[in-house]
């Protein structure tokens, strides 16, 4: 895989998230959030997990970026208000980042390149996840079953 | 030249500390979700990377861990977010500062 | 043809656990019943029953088709380094004959028990225990590891616990249940000592492992002589759970439980367990024999005499009718141990078989009885029942022939000719051979008694107020009376089918071996018992009117020995007065020290310390006490200090637990 695109994609992703968690209005950080999906989206697709990162963007950009934009409508009143900055957050993130670059770039079993591979097909995945993955499958499904009970029952009004 | 695994896992490294950044300094709730949910992208990356890089095996073992990854975190946000519309139901707030039920 | 049966008995093998795990879940689903629910709780476990039966009976027809035939099925519990532990199931005709027997006999015994505890307010749990013990107990018989074997072992013994303290709020119920499980733990004990030992020496527990296990050439030959050792170990579990001397206390104290109960666990079941277990791991016992004969097994073979003959004498002198029953099946237990230790391993679970049905016969009949006596259990208040209750009087009659061994009619005196066939032909001693026949008199003798005070006779006391049981309990006995002379069919010399079946050998038809010399000294032994029960108990229950304590003929003529079998030899009394003392008084002198010598001890310290402590109060106050403030002072400031980290701010919590994940990584890439 080129060198070159990974150069674009990654500036593209880092900045966009950047944006995303700095960004004073929260509506604009929300859109910014959705464009750095789509930055990880092609990281997905130069690796080769193109069926990924077509999940990546329905699911996140078409359903999570959306809830959350629903959301900042919904706690509208609240927006706007003084919002106080944690420079503290800000090393304990840059201490995180150094420490975390310093062991990847120390192991040098890291450095390698990437083998040639079958294409994985969405013929693949499907098998996969109808046999060895069949039990994580119907787990996910009660769990997001759950999840959606749950938070139907969390934003339901309260009874007085 | 061609990219390294090291490269990719930077990149996670990088993406991984901006959410924790927005995590840890903001005040509005959703974005400590976004800041969880850029966390759970940069894992996300990892298993795929890690996947490519590896020497093939039978099942696409690391691609399997990010789709059920990715359903738990949209599961996550989900409650999150239901969550935040209880809370701001509740204290009129979303500020996270005014939270401090939790004080020992 | 051939292939359809191939293809079954497969079936059968990947589907054997299915014969116990069938009546666990009853058990399980039961339990989560309500109270009220008694239909369903009956229904859900006579169903079980039936559905192991069913799966016991495809269990047992492959078995039919080759001599000796042995299917395993293994599998690998877990792993432990390069260990691995495996566990599997086994199906050869031992366990196909027993699981058959258990199943069928639980089956008629699920169905008296729907009669019998139709009163009881705790009717749900009495079934799901029930169940529960089936489970178990089918799991023991086809378990293909001393390891899972002992799973189950204790389950049962877990289930005969329930069971036997079912009516909790009798102290003597609670009592005799605890006795029961610390009596078996006992030997539990010695049970399992012998399965490490065995798994030190041979690497496996699995019995049959494709010439690899514990019971096959290349495993025995790494025992050597510590075999004896370990097969005297599991003996000693053996005499815990099957009641021989000196571990046979608690069966008769068993009897506390409900009666379907003590015909289930403590006679037909449970107690055949341990002689079950013998067989089953016969090889240990016979490695090295010499002419058949071993040290571990001339230790089972006396012990199996001592208990025989001791339970047969103080059946002699018992008055409540379930503890005579009780002693009857400590008596026949010592016996199969003698055949097994003699080396008629077939014969010994011949007799097991048989004895499973008729003693649970007798102990349902006595259900019945007590049961139409109103919950009364004194054989002297009883008499003259055959009228009131003929049914229950002619099967029991039918099981009390079966129990004496009477010869021709009854599955119990064909199995027992065998016995002292075997027995006849030990060669080191001829006293075990006479020793039983002895013992042999001595049960027709004690059966004959109890039928006269119970069945014969005028009736006394409670007796005129008894009536016939109902439908679903009589028609259990009748099974089992039919099972037990039907049984004969493949029992007889003849014909032996059985025994052929338990040896792996082809079977021939040939009348003339019917008759044999041993018939003809059974039938000698057992009419000279009736015959002496007869004239000795002649005139009791003859008497007019309610004499409930009437003098028992033998305590008239010999009141001392009457008194010393009444009281069950004092073994009781003995352990009170020599283990339980000594636990005792072991227990009083640790008190006695920790009050007073311990105690001093830590008072003189203490007097050594105030001393100090009057010492340095004048230190204290005036150099101490300042600083201490400034201590004081110190810590309160630390602990607001701490309290401030606990703000209730998620985001300071999560950012120490990012310094933390950080400071755990850097500990890692330094170390690596």
């Amino acid at each position: 895989m080129s060198s070159a695109a990974f150069v674009i994609i990654a500036i593209f992703t880092l900045a966009a998230a950047l944006a995303a968690a700095t960004l004073q209005k929260l509506m604009h950080a929300a859109l910014s959030f959705a464009v750095a999906l789509v930055g990880l989206a092609a990281f997905f697709f130069l690796l080769g997990a193109e069926f990924v990162g077509l999940a990546l963007v329905f699911i996140y950009i078409g359903a999570v970026a959306v809830l959350i934009v629903f959301t900042i409508l919904l706690t509208r009143r609240d927006v706007g208000k003084n919002r106080g900055f944690n420079w503290a957050g800000v090393l304990i993130a840059l201490a995180v980042f150094g420490g975390l670059t310093w062991s990847i770039l120390k192991t040098q079993s890291l450095s390698i390149l990437a083998p040639h591979i079958r294409a994985l097909t969405v013929k693949r995945i499907g098998e996969a996840l109808m046999t060895g993955y069949v039990w994580p499958l119907q787990c996910v499904g009660v769990l997001l079953t759950a999840a959606l009970i749950g938070a139907l029952i969390l934003v339901m009004e309260e009874k007085r | 030249m061609t990219t390294t695994l090291q490269a990719f896992l930077i990149v996670s490294a990088g993406l991984f500390s901006i959410g924790l950044l927005a995590a840890l300094s903001r005040r509005h709730a959703i974005f400590i979700l976004i800041g969880i949910e850029l966390m759970l992208a940069a894992a996300n990356l990892n298993f795929i990377a890690f996947w490519r890089f590896a020497p093939q095996p039978h099942q696409p073992t690391g691609v399997m861990f990010a789709i059920f990854s990715i359903a738990i975190s949209a599961a996550e946000a989900a409650i999150g977010l239901a969550m935040v519309i209880a809370v701001y139901r509740h204290y009129h707030t979303t500020n996270v500062d005014q939270f401090d039920q939790l004080k020992g | 043809m051939l292939s359809v049966s191939k293809g079954m008995s497969r079936w059968v093998m990947h589907y054997l656990c299915l014969i116990p795990a069938v009546p666990f879940a009853a058990s399980l689903i039961i339990l989560s019943l309500p109270n009220a629910r008694r239909g369903s709780a009956a229904a859900l476990a006579v169903t079980g029953q039936v559905a192991a039966l069913a799966l016991s009976v495809l269990a047992f027809l492959p078995t039919l088709q080759t001599n000796g035939f042995r299917a395993v099925q293994n599998f690998t519990w877990f792993a432990f380094g390069d260990n691995a532990l495996r566990i599997g199931f086994v199906l050869d005709p031992l366990a196909a004959a027993m699981a058959l027997m258990i199943s069928l006999v639980g089956l008629c015994i699920f169905v008296f028990s729907i009669g019998y505890m139709a009163e009881d307010k705790n009717f749900v749990r009495f079934f799901a225990y029930l169940s529960f013990f089936s489970g178990a107990m089918l799991g023991v018989v086809i378990a293909n590891s001393l390891l899972l074997l002992f799973i189950f072992w204790e389950l049962v013994g877990l289930a005969s616990y329930l069971l036997i303290g079912f009516w909790i709020e009798r102290p003597s119920a609670a009592a005799a249940a605890k006795k029961a499980f610390i009596t078996t733990r006992i030997g539990d004990m010695g049970f399992f000592l012998g399965i490490l030992w065995l798994y030190n020496r041979s690497g496996t527990l699995l019995f049959y492992d494709s010439g690899k296990g514990c019971l096959e050439s290349a495993g025995l030959a790494m025992l050597g002589a510590s075999a004896t050792f370990i097969a005297l170990l599991i003996f000693f579990g053996a005499v815990g759970k099957s009641g021989q001397f000196p571990l046979h206390v608690w069966l008769p104290d068993a009897m506390e439980g409900p009666t379907p109960v003590s015909a289930l666990i403590h006679a037909a079941t449970m107690v055949a367990a341990g002689v079950f277990l013998l067989a089953r791991v016969y090889p240990l016992f016979s490695l090295g024999a010499v002419n058949g004969v071993t040290s571990s097994l001339t230790v089972v073979v006396w012990i199996g005499v001592t208990t025989a003959l001791m339970a047969a004498l103080i059946a002699i002198a018992q008055a409540d009718i379930k503890r005579i029953l009780a002693y009857s099946t400590v008596s026949q237990l010592g016996l199969m141990m003698v055949s097994l230790g003699v080396g008629g391993v077939a014969a010994g679970i011949m007799h097991l078989l048989a004895h499973g049905f008729f003693k649970a016969l007798l102990f349902l009949g006595s259900g019945s009885v007590i049961h139409g006596c109103h919950g009364e259990q004194d054989i002297r208040n009883m008499g003259g029942l055959r009228r009131f209750m003929p049914v229950t009087f002619v099967t029991y009659a039918i099981g009390m022939m079966a129990l004496s061994g009477f010869p021709l009619l009854f599955s119990g005196g064909w199995t027992k000719e065998e016995i002292l066939h075997d027995i006849g032909h030990w060669p080191p001693s001829r006293a075990p051979y006479y020793l039983m026949l002895a013992g042999v008199v001595l049960t027709a003798l004690y059966m004959t008694r109890q039928i006269i005070y119970v069945f014969l006779g005028k009736p006394r006391a409670v007796a005129e107020h008894a009536h016939e049981s109902a439908r679903v309990m009589t028609m259990p006995l009748i099974v089992l009376a039919l099972g037990a002379i039907l049984l004969s069919v493949v029992l007889t010399p003849a014909w032996p089918w059985l025994y052929a079946y338990l040896s792996g050998e082809s079977v021939h038809f040939e009348i003339a071996r019917l008759i044999q010399p041993m018939l003809f000294v059974s039938l000698v032994l057992v009419s000279a018992g009736i015959g002496v029960g007869f004239w000795m108990y002649r005139k009791a229950g003859m008497q007019d009117g309610d004499r409930p304590s009437e003098i028992d003929p033998l305590e008239y003529a010999q009141p001392a020995l009457f008194r010393f079998l009444a009281n069950k030899m004092w073994v009781d009394e003995l352990y009170a007065h020599t283990v339980i003392a000594f636990s005792w008084m072991a227990a009083r002198l640790s008190d006695w020290l920790d009050r007073y010598f311990w105690d001093g001890l830590v008072r003189g310290f203490g007097a050594i310390g105030q001393l100090f402590a009057t010492f340095t109060t004048g230190v204290d106050e005036r150099g101490i006490n300042a600083g201490a403030d400034e201590t004081t002072v110190a810590a309160r400031g630390l602990g607001r200090l701490m309290s401030a980290a606990h703000s209730g701010q998620i985001q300071v919590y999560l950012g120490v637990i990012a310094i933390g994940m950080l400071a755990l990584l850097l500990l890692y890439a330094w170390l690596a």
